[in-house]
C-alpha cells in the first residue's frame, strides 16, 4: 500500500507554505543545533546547600564536564558548607559562627534534606536507596567533577561571614570569588543555574 | 589483531546515571587518540546516553550490542 502526502491548501498563509516542498531548511536548521551548545560554560550556581540539590548539581557538573563542556560552580551561603572537608566539626571564630556550623553541621556527607528531614533519617533512608540502585553520592560526584576539570570557587563574602578558613576546606579549590566575578562570566556567555 | 585490542575496559554494571558516562569519560582522558575503551553497563538509558554522548563528545561509538540485560559499547578515542 503506498500513502500519498498532500499538501492542505487552506491552513496557512500561502508565503509560508510555499517552503514545505523544500526539505533542506530542516536539514540545516539540524546542523546548525549539532554544534550549537558545545563551547559554552556552564555555571552552576550552589546556594541552597541541599541534600537533593547538592545531589542535583553534582550530576549535572560531572554530566557536563563528561560531555567536554567547560563547568564552574560557584558554592555560596548554604552551598558553602558542602566544601567544608571531612573531619572538620566546628567552624568558625566568634561564638555565632560557630554556633552556625554546630546547628549545621558542615561536610557534603551531611547535608540535609529540604522536606522529610526527619532529624537525619530521610537522607540515610536516601543514600542507602541510593546505594541500592547504584547512584553515587554527591561526595563521589564531586570527586569525579574535580578530576573531569569541573572548577570549583568559593564565595569570599560566605568565607568571611561564617568564619571559614582555607584550611577548613577540601582541596582543589580555585581562588575564592565574589559577585562581580560571577556576573562577568555570564556577561561573557555561561549559562547560569541558580541550585 | 594490535589495531582492534581493546587497550581499556569500564565495568559499570550496576551503575546508575550519570556514573556510566562519567567513569568512561575519565578513563578515556588515559588514552592515546585512536584506543578502544570497552564499556559494560546495566543502566537501560545507557544506550541513548552514550549515543549522545560519542556524538557531543566526538568519540566514536564502533560497537554496541546487549546480552542479557548487559549493554556492551566500544568506542574509539577521537
Amino acid at each position: 500500500m503506498t500513502a500519498t502526502i498532500t499538501k492542505p491548501e487552506t491552513f496557512l498563509p500561502p508565503d509560508l507554505m510555499d517552503g514545505l516542498d523544500d526539505p533542506t531548511p530542516f536539514e540545516e536548521l539540524e546542523a546548525v543545533d549539532e554544534g550549537a551548545n558545545k563551547t559554552g560554560e556552564l555555571l552552576l550556581i550552589f546556594e541552597s546547600g541541599d541534600l537533593e540539590r547538592t545531589w542535583a548539581t553534582t550530576i549535572l557538573a560531572s554530566s557536563a564536564a563528561a560531555s567536554g563542556q567547560q563547568v564552574s560552580i560557584f558554592f555560596t551561603f548554604w552551598g558553602f558548607f558542602p566544601l567544608v572537608k571531612k573531619g572538620v566539626r566546628i567552624t568558625g571564630e566568634n561564638w555565632m559562627q560557630k554556633m552556625l556550623s554546630f546547628m549545621n553541621r558542615p561536610g557534603i556527607d551531611h547535608a540535609k534534606l529540604s522536606r522529610l528531614n526527619f532529624m537525619g533519617m530521610g537522607p540515610w533512608m536516601m543514600k542507602k536507596l541510593a546505594k541500592r540502585y547504584g547512584v553515587a553520592e554527591p561526595g563521589e560526584l564531586l570527586e569525579m567533577a574535580q578530576a573531569l576539570g569541573v572548577r570549583l570557587i568559593p564565595c569570599q563574602m560566605s568565607m568571611d561571614l561564617m568564619g571559614l578558613k582555607r584550611e577548613d576546606l577540601i582541596d582543589g579549590l580555585e581562588e575564592p570569588a565574589g559577585a562581580a566575578t560571577v556576573l562577568q562570566m555570564i556577561a561573557d556567555g555561561a549559562t547560569p543555574l541558580f541550585i | 589483531m594490535s589495531t582492534t585490542a581493546i587497550a581499556q575496559r569500564v565495568d559499570a554494571r550496576g551503575l546508575s546515571c550519570p556514573l556510566p558516562i562519567v567513569r568512561t569519560a575519565i578513563a578515556i582522558k588515559a588514552l592515546n587518540a585512536g584506543d578502544l575503551i570497552e564499556v559494560l553497563a546495566t543502566d537501560p538509558g545507557s544506550t541513548k546516553d552514550f549515543t549522545a554522548w560519542a556524538k557531543t563528545t566526538g568519540h566514536e561509538l564502533i560497537e554496541q550490542s546487549v546480552d542479557d540485560g548487559v549493554f556492551r559499547f566500544v568506542l574509539k578515542r577521537k
